[in-house]
């Protein structure tokens, strides 16, 4: 009985840790779902929406989750201006070129916030981010409850907006199949700029959730982008559910891992089941097998 | 049925990267007709369809639609002008439904405004399609999936509808069903060019045709002519 009793809270805190997982990774599957493109920029995005956010409360005392307001279209704006104007012209180069400014970005975005914040570690601190709810005996940071339920909101908003919508439907097709989709009178350059928009839109949300739960320094941007890749080589690319249930497993592998062994392994575990799952299944749980 | 020219192609030079694969192609289809590509594998057929679709663009030359040029236009705004290509292969979507596959084909502005009306006519004319509406696309038949992949170039509202190769792969009976339904699209005052691999299928459905060989015209008239013309006999035919 007490060993169940003590599983609990590894069990629950892994599951909400996975959302947050989950969203900071959703811009990302989202982006190569689409384009193929793997933006090692995402993690330093998400990063810049907490600093946004860190700024929005310090110097004008807005709330982080209100400053989203200002902030989702921000990076909406940065989204889309980098896919039409950057990486657009890039593909047209080669298929490396576009990584290589996805390198650019995220060496530029970690260098201008050393500066301008220093390498010390912020949080995003109103009253309710240091908060604990409780759930039967046990106690929970609600931060991690807010993360889990923006997760949920995300993932189900994306999903819908992909299968319902004419703009979600010529993303999808356009990532299946750029030429049939040019044949539907879809102008792919658009939608992907649209994508690589809403991928960012998502990466804002979750700067701020991360902000919310952890300490953030200017690099901090490198370690989630490491985790966002192992949700995602789980859940799968491209598959918004799927992303969901990878940072889940991620959660729950690191807050399980931490409990069975030790709090030092936690990461360790983490990554032994991403490496796992490549090995054995590589297009993720969730992912479509990519037709030879 | 009206005579006005829809679409005139003028002396067209079209490359793969520096390989040429057309050279001064011309020709003209006017309003209401049925009219047939023929040709070989490597003559050039899926280019030039490509070429009026504005996913290739021409190095030399010209294309007119409805008297205006479309020649350096891009794909999305040649459908938005009402030109729609059912791709060789089909180019179904596999994973999303019947009716998804339908809807996107609804895409551009003009036509997603007609979209129901559109359905209708489709869901008419492949009354299959209504039924399997709710299934995905990669769980139809070959056959139902040109069907398919005709009813949704049908959505995006055309004037006039490029078809490549609808009848590969397919059996008889099936192909005479689809081009029954073209004759009922053809019917409805919508314009048909299409790329077909049975020369006889070819002059059987078509008012006129050209020949397509290496990359250049080398034929081109009413169908009643074309069966007569010595070389074709020869060539196709083997009389």
């Amino acid at each position: 009985m007490t060993d169940l009793a003590d599983l609990a809270t590894p069990i629950v805190m892994g599951v909400l840790l996975g959302g947050l997982y989950a969203l900071i990774a959703m811009g990302l599957s989202l982006v190569f779902g689409v384009m193929k493109l793997i933006n090692v920029a995402h993690g330093d995005l998400v990063l810049f929406s907490s600093y946004f956010a860190y700024a929005a409360m310090a110097l004008l005392g807005i709330d982080p989750i209100l400053s989203l307001l200002m902030g989702m279209p921000l990076l909406f704006a940065i989204g889309f201006v980098i896919q039409k104007y950057l990486m657009k012209r890039a593909f047209g180069i080669s298929m490396e070129a576009p990584l290589l400014i996805a390198f650019g970005i995220s060496l530029i975005l970690q260098n201008v916030q050393q500066l301008t914040w220093s390498p010390m570690a912020r949080g995003l601190t109103p009253a309710y981010a240091l908060e604990s709810f409780s759930m039967g005996p046990f106690r929970f940071p609600l931060a991690y409850l807010l993360d889990f339920i923006a997760a949920l909101v995300v993932t189900f908003s994306l999903r819908e907006f992909l299968r319902r919508t004419y703009l979600g439907k010529a993303i999808h097709a356009a990532s299946q199949d750029k030429r049939t989709a040019l044949l539907m009178g879809i102008n792919t350059g658009r939608v992907y700029a649209f994508a690589f928009a809403i991928a960012m839109a998502t990466a804002a949300i979750s700067g701020v959730f991360l902000g919310l739960t952890f300490p953030f320094t200017p690099t901090s941007g490198v370690s989630f982008l490491i985790l966002a890749f192992g949700v995602v080589i789980i859940g799968g690319l491209g598959s918004m559910v799927g992303t969901f249930i990878g940072g889940m497993i991620l959660g729950l592998a690191q807050t399980l891992g931490g409990y069975f062994v030790s709090a030092t392994a936690q990461m360790l575990i983490l990554y032994i089941i991403v490496l796992v799952v490549l090995a054995v299944r590589p297009q993720g749980l969730f992912g479509r097998k990519e037709r030879t | 049925m009206s005579q006005e020219t829809l679409l005139n192609v003028s002396m067209i030079d079209v490359f793969h990267g520096s390989l040429q694969a057309l050279w001064n192609v011309s020709l003209t289809i006017k309003a209401g007709e049925i009219v047939a590509l023929i040709g070989t594998n490597s003559s050039g057929k899926s280019t030039l369809l490509d070429t009026i679709s504005n996913l290739i663009h021409p190095a030399k030359g010209s294309i007119e639609f409805e008297g205006k040029s479309i020649t350096t236009l891009e794909p999305y705004e040649t459908v938005a002008l009402g030109i729609s290509q059912v791709p060789e292969g089909r180019g179904i979507f596999p994973d999303i439904t019947v009716l998804d596959n339908l809807i996107i084909g609804s895409y551009n502005r003009k036509a997603r405004a007609k979209r129901e009306h559109s359905l209708k006519m489709v869901y008419g004319l492949f009354p299959r399609l209504k039924e399997r509406k709710d299934q995905l696309g990669n769980t139809l038949s070959g056959g139902e999936q040109q069907m398919l992949a005709i009813g949704r170039g049908l959505m995006s509202a055309p004037k006039l509808m490029l078809l490549d190769e609808m009848s590969l792969g397919l059996a008889p009976l099936v192909v005479n069903y689809l081009y029954e339904a073209l004759r009922g699209i053809s019917g409805r005052g919508i314009t048909i060019f299409f790329v077909e691999q049975n020369v006889r299928r070819s002059l059987a459905e078509a008012e006129r045709a050209y020949i397509l060989e290496g990359g250049r015209v080398v034929l081109s008239g009413p169908v009643a002519e074309l069966r007569e013309e010595e070389k074709v006999r020869k060539a196709y035919f083997g009389i």
